[in-house]
């Protein structure tokens, strides 16, 4: 039972997706614009934000950056433009996944479990671990830098979780979507090269100059060696 | 430009020795314009100016002549003796001679220059003789007359006496040698003058030529707002003003296309927002009817999965129609990254659920830079097509020729009707049975894989194979020089199941 926050403009599609995800057991509050979204999105305390981007007034993209100035609650977004410029928009302005309308809610069903199953603890059994002055608690699910707290969304926490389990070892675009996004099939990578951009702006004293996350160019990425 | 390239009528005229370049024709003919003008003019001058010296040196030496030979002859007594002779000979000079009847006196080499001709000349009539010769020595200038003797009836007759006298023209032609060097030396000076002065004008003319040669390039490299400064009111000017007039006449018609294009854009954009959110709206409730429907009756069975049933194909065909026009409105951007194409071929067959009717042929991993979502496409519409219009088994292989990459669609059907092309077959909406027409695909789905195919600079054909049915092969260039390989060996920290893991590279390199 988790409570889901549903940004949609269009009458039907959001009674009918309310109802639908409400039947795989979510507690659903719909909100049919931005504004009264970011009302409800305190109110409700949602865990997870399915977001339209296509919104009057205050478009999809503001409230995905309000909800992200906010916390770390993961935001999937729903987009029905098809063009790439929404996807890459909605995924720099912090969205975690996205799903193309018009799609079953099964499907958005199975992304919401995904997105929301990264912030569980670690299922590996190991513990702490440090790596210069960042410092990965698995079983809390907490991450400090410098001693300082860095708050992150599931998707920043389990990408971190998956590059750090094996230091050195390159990971590609794909087995991080399998790993993270839990995508099966041909994924966008994306995703993968929006994320590690989000989680270096976090734990990196220099983003551009990265230590902890780097890019292997033409395969993935790679934690350390710190 | 390679010969190759070159059109026919160049190639067919070797002409080797004239200059490829402009300037150099430009500065050669100027050279010779020049030289040819220089020499006639300085020839002219010569001849004239030669003419007069000579004419000026012969006619001081006659009247010189006249003068000795007036003063002279009345001294003479009739008819002279050889002594008398030689007194005349003497008074007139060197290299002289004076002749009377058989008697001869003679001084110097001029006997040896004296014609016969000119002898006869002189005895025959009592005319003064002038007669240019050239010896050892140098020119000479022969002046002969004959004495006349006043009768006592007051007529002049020849006496009977000859005189030659021979002049060096030494200094004559010396000054000619002088008037020569420096027509020479003139000509030669006038070649480096005209040969700068050659330059300068073929750069004047090059240089606005030069420029348009740029500015024409430059517009053919895209850049339309590019503008020559017509400088001058030659025809050069008007060649660069008529080339601004075709450019913004190309600028504006490029903006135009561009405006529209962008509107089609946007359009194609408003109406798959406006088609997908009620189909998104019908997809939901769908899933909730056809769960509901699980407790009615056979018939509310039958009619819910129907329902749902239709809504698919709906969303398909909706589908289907935006990628046409997205491809139409020119709003398709591929997306290449490097990844295996055997692997995405074998993800496309396994998630749409083909596992049992697709025979993969086992194949080692294939490299590529591709659009994997266009690829992924392309290949369910051709395996799709296979699963409707063929009969199993469909077989599906990957393999490479050249820097190609094939996938090649094999089904045990009846294949291709034989009255039908591949042109036709691609055709939007084209249908090989029209009886079926209304429970298939979309009638796009070859027309899409078609498209997707030439965006990635590759083909699609299509055959009846010898031993199955039709076949069907999409080519798409590998692109593997694009940039160098990092990623070999394939995977190399990829556990047990690596193989599963096809994308390799998600930079990707934008291709608008």
């Amino acid at each position: 039972m988790s409570r889901i926050l549903l940004i949609e403009d269009d009458h039907s599609v959001r009674v009918s997706l309310a109802k639908a995800l409400g039947r795989y057991g979510h507690d659903i509050a719909a909100a049919p614009t931005g504004e009264e979204g970011l009302r409800l999105f305190v109110e409700h305390s949602a865990e997870l934000v399915v977001l339209d981007l296509m919104l009057p007034t205050m478009d999809g993209f503001e409230v995905c950056r309000r909800i992200r100035a906010a916390g770390t609650v993961p935001i999937v977004m729903l987009t029905a433009r098809g063009d790439d410029i929404d996807v890459v928009s909605g995924l720099e302005s912090g969205a975690d996944d996205y799903v193309v309308k018009p799609v079953e809610p099964r499907v958005i069903d199975a992304r919401i479990r995904a997105v929301l199953r990264r912030g569980a603890p670690d299922r590996s059994g190991r513990s702490t671990a440090v790596y210069g002055d960042l410092v990965v608690d698995r079983v809390s699910m907490r991450v400090t830098r410098a001693g300082q707290d860095v708050a992150m969304t599931p998707t920043e926490l389990r990408l971190l979780l998956e590059l750090s389990a094996s230091p050195g070892q390159v990971l590609s675009r794909q087995q991080l979507l399998e790993s993270v996004w839990e995508h099966s099939y041909l994924g966008d990578s994306r995703l993968v090269d929006n994320g590690v951009q989000r989680l270096r702006a976090k734990i990196e004293a220099d983003p551009a100059a990265p230590v902890f996350i780097q890019t292997v160019r033409g395969f993935g990425y790679r934690f350390g060696p710190v | 430009m390679r010969s190759g390239d070159l059109p026919s009528w160049r190639r067919n005229r070797p002409r080797s020795w004239w200059p490829r370049s402009l300037r150099a024709r430009v500065i050669l003919a100027f050279v010779v314009v020049a030289m040819v003008a220089a020499t006639a003019a300085s020839a002219a001058g010569y001849v004239a100016a030669r003419a007069s010296l000579v004419d000026e040196t012969q006619r001081r030496a006659a009247d010189s002549l006249r003068g000795q030979i007036s003063r002279l002859a009345p001294e003479v007594e009739y008819p002279p003796d050889q002594e008398a002779l030689e007194r005349l000979r003497t008074s007139l000079g060197e290299d002289s001679m004076v002749t009377f009847e058989g008697l001869t006196a003679a001084s110097g080499g001029a006997l040896g220059l004296i014609s016969d001709e000119m002898r006869s000349a002189v005895a025959e009539g009592d005319r003064f003789t002038v007669q240019r010769v050239v010896d050892d020595s140098g020119p000479k200038l022969v002046l002969a007359t004959p004495i006349l003797r006043t009768d006592v009836d007051g007529r002049q007759r020849a006496s009977g006496v000859e005189v030659y006298v021979v002049q060096d023209l030494a200094p004559t032609q010396a000054q000619l040698d002088r008037w020569t060097r420096i027509v020479v030396l003139t000509i030669a000076g006038a070649l480096p003058l005209a040969v700068v002065l050659a330059l300068l004008v073929s750069r004047s003319v090059l240089r606005p030529i030069q420029r348009l040669g740029h500015s024409a390039n430059q517009l053919a490299a895209g850049n339309l707002s590019i503008r020559l400064t017509p400088s001058g009111r030659d025809e050069l000017a008007d060649l660069a003003t008529t080339f601004n007039r075709t450019a913004a006449a190309l600028e504006r018609s490029v903006g135009e296309l561009r405006h529209r294009e962008a509107e089609a854009r946007r359009f194609v954009a408003d109406v798959s927002h406006e088609l997908r959110t009620p189909i998104m709206a019908l997809t939901s409730i769908m899933e909730m009817v056809e769960a509901d429907a699980r407790d009615r009756s056979p018939d509310d069975r039958e009619m819910a999965t129907m329902a749902v049933d239709r809504t698919r194909k709906l969303a398909r065909l909706a589908e289907d129609l935006l990628e046409v026009s997205r491809l139409d409105a020119g709003a398709v951007a591929l997306r290449r990254e490097l990844v295996d194409v055997a692997h995405v071929v074998a993800d496309t067959v396994r998630t749409r659920g083909w596992d049992g009717d697709v025979d993969l042929v086992p194949t080692e991993p294939v490299l590529a830079r591709v659009d994997v979502r266009r690829l992924d496409i392309s290949v369910a519409n051709l395996v799709g097509n296979a699963l409707r219009h063929g009969s199993p088994p469909v077989v599906v292989e990957v393999r490479t020729e050249a820097d190609d990459v094939l996938v090649v669609v094999t089904d045990h059907g009846p294949g291709l009707p034989a009255d039908v092309d591949a042109e036709q077959l691609f055709a939007r909406f084209f249908k090989a049975d029209s009886a079926r027409a209304a429970s298939d695909g979309s009638g796009l789905g070859l027309s899409i894989t078609l498209v997707n195919a030439q965006l990635h600079g590759g083909s699609l054909s299509a055959r009846t194979s010898e031993d199955a049915g039709a076949e069907f092969v999409l080519r798409l260039p590998r692109h593997l020089e694009a940039e160098p390989l990092e990623a070999e060996p394939l995977e190399p920290e990829a556990g047990p199941d690596g193989g599963r893991h096809g994308r390799q590279d998600g930079e990707s390199d934008e291709q608008p």
